[in-house]
């Protein structure tokens, strides 16, 4: 008997000794050390949105680059990243780990909608700042609810607003005709231009689809036989394209705008036809790399040499990289304010402390701005139009600020 | 009226694309009694090699049967190598295995080839053919290209030695093997074919579709769904499922009030209905075990 | 002395086996009790999913491994089990542990009302039916008119439940007793089904369905039964589900969870209880791990990983725990015997 319960006893300490992995010591500020600070993301490497682990690779790429320099402060950044195949319950699983097992500081520029959402009441109630994130969604400007969380791109709401404000300025007895995808990103995109309108325009059309769609076809030619002759293109890159195409295709020439997700030339409108993008109508809020007008700007060369140098295999032409390396500069700003003091509670203070930060990389006039009200880092866009080659910046840069949800 | 007209018309054009996924699901199916998950993702394998073959400057007709002999050849390796060694393993696991390809081919296609979308040369043009635009040149090519495959299939089926060899083999494993007939590479060969016209396929939709990882999951389904629609027996009803579905899924996006955003929904729900009224297919042939 | 124990060691008798056997569930229990009490939260999270998978994996196994009838539309079960508990506790403030039965309860009805017109599917055409089943539940849950109980594309947020009783445990710790308790008894529902007279008939279907039919045996019925227990199981799977995220979204619902399920099916063993806990750990843990193995070709390791589990169990994995287990249990059997008999 004696045996027995020694061998038991053994069994259990071995086992619990196995299954308690201890890192290191956690103190007032975790995941930052004298050395370094530790920094989680979570982004679909695979999956159906697996076209934005760009965006992940390229802000590895430019925290490689500031460790190089040094780092913030004297720490480098450790920089974390975890595919969750745009999934919520494995972005709940990931946050998890990176919060509770990793330890680190923040969640930085995780994507997604559904994703960031399901992670977004705990964050908050374990107090970890949920910085950033990759998604135009509009609800992420909400400090009263929801006090670590905050977006970074131009709300899609926004953006639909300054087509509204657009459209009834040069089109308004225009009738329009929507292509969304059915999620919350196209469904937000809807209710910013309806919102907008506020009924001052006939819509005469609303065709969803699916990303398990293999082809647009039939929104299109529903969309054509609607009678618009206003297009509000809300679709991500590849049907985008796919769009263009077939309006072209079809001889369908309305007034067409098209969401800013799918605004790369590279990514969308080469593949769709430049020539068949010609008159496009989008809002641009940085600077597109292929846009050859910006080759002397001294912001751009430094983007292209730090292509280069630290991810040379990334796509230049693709916007996605652009984005990760403003969202990692806006990240590394905010590190630099926190100075020698990095808890928590500082790092989402200096959040919302960004004091007209230009960006190398943002269009001129188009700054990030922050205050304890405001969570919406950049809230200015420009109108922009496809000349066949590039897009073509006109107008004033607008503001198109929303608040909460 | 006029909008039933042309998304009748939309639909054929994209039943083009399904109908030809479907053979290579027919293809599969007759050498192997069984489905082929990862077929979709062989085809987009193969249109990746293609597209790099053309970005090196090789002329597209080269390309192309460069790369069906390719897949042809990487088809039959795949089926020695990896299915041989589990044959007796049960369907299920078949399946996996079918899966952990699907995996496989996704992720080395994203790693070397990246995730942007990518345009695809047709040789056929994209002129319209109708007048008004609904159906390409490219889409009447497509078709074209469908039924001479369909005609050589039924040929190499019915009227060559090597293709009763391949049903005997699939029918009826033991008794084709006490006839002499060489069970294993029968069905290599089927696997090789498969993936020929699989690669065939994706080369044909990927001008349409633009080329990039995750082309063929959703063309997948539809194409599984008319290749059964049209019953997994008969090639002829695969092309026939591919039409039907691809007018269904364009004419359920008409339906009033619901149409819109159950367009998947109502398409999945009709072809379900014709399977459990004819559960053999439309043009397939019931298979009735004797005790 | 040596030679003795090497002896024993080599030979070991069936009673040795049964001590063993004893031993090694009493350390089980130990083991499972106490892991919330040293593991990290995290941890426990983890493993929390993997048993809820486990018993989503069970039901898949009673109506796939048992009775023979392929389902690839498992996901979709699941999420109705998932958004019953999500609408019952957001919009009806229904007590969290009264909606898991009746999450079970719904999913046996929609099961048994899918397995229906089934009836005259098999095989391949039944694999299309439930993929095309997978594929359209996430539009349906999208659809607009439904939105105000399914929030659409923005989903459910729910809350995770207290211990009750003012018990010391944390809301995971608590959940993961919950789970465990729950999965105890749908497990020793599943085995006494599978030994009584009802799980036998649902053999003979998968085997032969002609003799089954023709020994008195209503084959129709049993299946469409049998499809809605399966989804029963599936279904409090996906209400756990939903309390331990604490959010659905249709995207959380794709045809690839049904895919995921498939695979921890055959990977634990087809037709085997026991076995349907390794699957759910392999389906949690395999891609953890082939993400650590390689950030880019995740997917590629993934697969490859599957592929070679496959290879060296065809069967799956539970003959192959069993025998681990069984030599195991010999082992200890030998070693804790009192005294120096023999």
């Amino acid at each position: 008997m004696k045996f027995y319960a020694t061998w038991l006893t053994a069994s259990v300490l071995v086992g619990g000794a196995a299954l308690s992995t201890s890192p290191a010591v956690a103190q007032n500020t975790p995941g930052v050390s004298k050395s370094e600070i530790k920094i989680g993301n979570i982004m679909p490497y695979s999956g159906p949105a697996s076209a934005y682990g760009v965006i992940g690779k390229t802000e590895a790429a430019y925290f490689n680059k500031i460790n190089e320099a040094g780092g913030v402060n004297g720490r480098k950044i450790n920089f974390i990243s975890y595919d969750d195949g745009y999934s919520p319950p494995k972005t709940v699983e990931q946050a998890r780990k990176l919060v509770e097992s990793d330890e680190v500081l923040l969640i930085f520029n995780s994507l997604g909608t559904p994703t960031n959402t399901a992670i977004q009441k705990y964050m908050n109630a374990k107090k970890v700042p949920q910085l950033f994130v990759a998604t135009g969604a509009t609800k992420w400007n909400d400090p009263k609810s929801f006090p670590w969380t905050m977006g970074w791109q131009p709300s899609y709401q926004a953006e639909g607003h300054i087509y509204a404000q657009y459209l009834l300025k040069v089109r308004p007895e225009g009738k329009i005709g929507i292509l969304y995808q059915n999620d919350d990103y196209g469904k937000d995109y809807v209710k910013g231009l309806k919102d907008g309108l506020n009924g001052k325009m006939q819509i005469v059309a609303e065709v969803p689809y699916e990303t398990s769609d293999p082809t647009i076809d039939s929104q299109m030619v529903a969309l054509k036989n609607s009678g618009a002759d206003v297009f509000f293109n809300v679709t991500t890159p590849k049907f985008a394209a796919q769009a263009i195409k077939k309006a072209a295709e079809m001889s369908w020439k309305p007034l067409h705008l098209l969401n800013n997700v799918s605004s790369s030339v590279g990514g969308v409108l080469k593949p769709a036809g430049l020539d068949n993008s010609t008159g496009l109508l989008t809002t641009l809020y940085g600077k597109s790399p292929t846009d050859p007008s910006w080759s002397d700007d001294p912001a751009f060369k430094e983007w292209t040499a730090f292509m280069d140098k630290y991810y040379p295999e990334g796509d230049k032409t693709n916007d996605n990289t652009a984005y990760g390396y403003s969202v990692a500069q806006t990240l590394i700003q905010v590190l630099k304010q926190c100075g020698d003091d990095l808890s928590r509670d500082n790092v989402m203070k200096q959040a919302a402390n960004l004091q007209n930060l230009a960006l190398g990389m943002l269009l001129p006039g188009v700054l990030v701005t922050t205050s304890p009200t405001d969570f919406a880092p950049i809230k200015q866009q420009q109108l922009a139009r496809f000349n066949g080659e590039r897009w073509e910046r006109f107008g004033p840069v607008m503001n198109g600020a929303l608040g909460g949800s | 009226m006029e909008l039933i007209l042309h998304q009748v018309l939309a639909g054929l054009a994209t039943g083009a694309i399904y109908a030809c996924l479907a053979l290579a699901v027919v293809m599969i199916y007759q050498a192997i009694d069984g489905f082929n998950f990862a077929q979709g993702e062989m085809a987009m394998f193969s249109t990746f090699i293609a597209w790099q073959l053309i970005q090196w400057g090789v002329p597209y007709w080269a390309a192309f049967f460069a790369t069906l002999v390719v897949s042809f050849m990487a088809g039959i390796i795949i089926e020695r190598a990896l299915f041989a060694p589990i044959h007796n393993a049960p369907v299920l696991s078949h399946v996996v295995v079918f899966i952990a390809m699907f995996a496989i081919l996704n992720s080395l296609a994203g790693f070397i080839w990246d995730y942007n979308v990518k345009t695809f040369p047709t040789p056929f043009g994209s002129r319209p053919l109708l007048g008004n635009g609904l159906i390409s040149s490219h889409d009447g090519g497509m078709i074209g290209v469908t039924v001479i495959m369909l005609v050589l299939l039924y040929l190499f089926f019915r009227h060559t030695r090597i293709g009763l060899a391949m049903r005997a083999a699939a029918a009826n494993p033991e008794s084709a093997r006490l006839a002499g007939i060489r069970v294993a590479w029968m069905i290599a060969l089927g696997w090789g074919m498969a993936a020929g016209i699989g690669a065939v396929a994706g080369m044909l939709i990927a001008p349409v579709v633009f080329l990039e990882p995750n082309m063929m999951a959703s063309v997948l389904l539809y194409g599984f769904a008319a290749a059964v629609l049209g019953g997994l027996t008969s090639p002829g009803g695969a092309v026939l499922g591919g039409f039907i579905v691809g007018v269904i899924e364009n004419l359920a996006g008409t339906i009033p009030y619901v149409g819109g955003e159950l367009k998947l929904t109502i398409a999945l729900v009709i072809i379900v209905a014709v399977l459990v009224v004819r559960p053999g297919g439309l043009l397939g042939q019931r298979i009735v075990n004797r005790v | 002395m040596k030679q003795d124990l090497a002896d024993k060691l080599a030979v070991g008798t069936t009673r040795d086996q049964r001590l063993g056997a004893r031993a090694l569930f009493l350390l089980s229990l130990v083991v499972i009790v106490g892991l919330p009490f040293v593991a990290k939260n995290f941890l426990i999270f983890q493993i929390t999913m993997a048993v809820i998978y486990a018993i989503a994996i069970l039901g898949l196994n009673l109506l796939t491994g048992f009775n023979g009838q392929f389902s690839l539309g498992h996901s979709a079960f699941f999420a109705i089990g998932a958004y019953t508990a999500a609408i019952l506790m957001e919009h009806a403030d229904v007590a969290y542990y009264w909606t898991v039965p009746v999450a079970g309860l719904i999913c046996l009805i929609t099961g048994f009302a899918f397995g229906l017109p089934a009836l005259r599917l098999e095989g391949i055409y039944l694999a299309l039916a439930t993929f095309a089943l997978a594929y359209a539940m996430p539009q349906l849950l999208k659809w607009t008119p439904l939105e105000p109980w399914t929030g659409g594309v923005q989903g459910v947020v729910i809350i995770k439940p207290d211990a009750p009783f003012g018990l010391p445990l944390n809301p995971d710790q608590w959940l993961y007793f919950f789970t465990v308790a729950i999965a105890a008894v749908m497990y020793l529902c599943a085995v006494n089904l599978v030994r009584s007279r009802s799980g036998r008939a649902l053999v003979a279907i998968r085997d032969n369905p002609i003799a089954a039919s023709a020994m008195g045996i209503n084959t129709a019925l049993y299946k469409s039964l049998t499809f809605g227990v399966s989804a029963l199981y599936t279904g409090v799977a996906g209400a756990l589900g939903a309390i331990a995220v604490q959010f659905v979204a249709p995207d959380s619902f794709t045809f690839g969870l049904s895919i995921n399920l498939f695979v921890g099916l055959v990977v634990g063993g087809v037709g085997s209880i026991p076995g349907t806990l390794v699957g759910g750990l392999f389906i949690l843990f395999v891609p953890n791990v082939a993400e650590e193995i390689s950030k880019g070709l995740a997917g590629a390791v993934g697969g490859i990983i599957l592929i070679a589990v496959i290879y060296l169990m065809p069967t799956g994995a539970a003959g192959l725990v069993r025998l681990i287990a069984s030599r195991f249990a010999r082992v200890i059997g030998v070693l804790i015997k009192p005294g120096s008999q023999r």
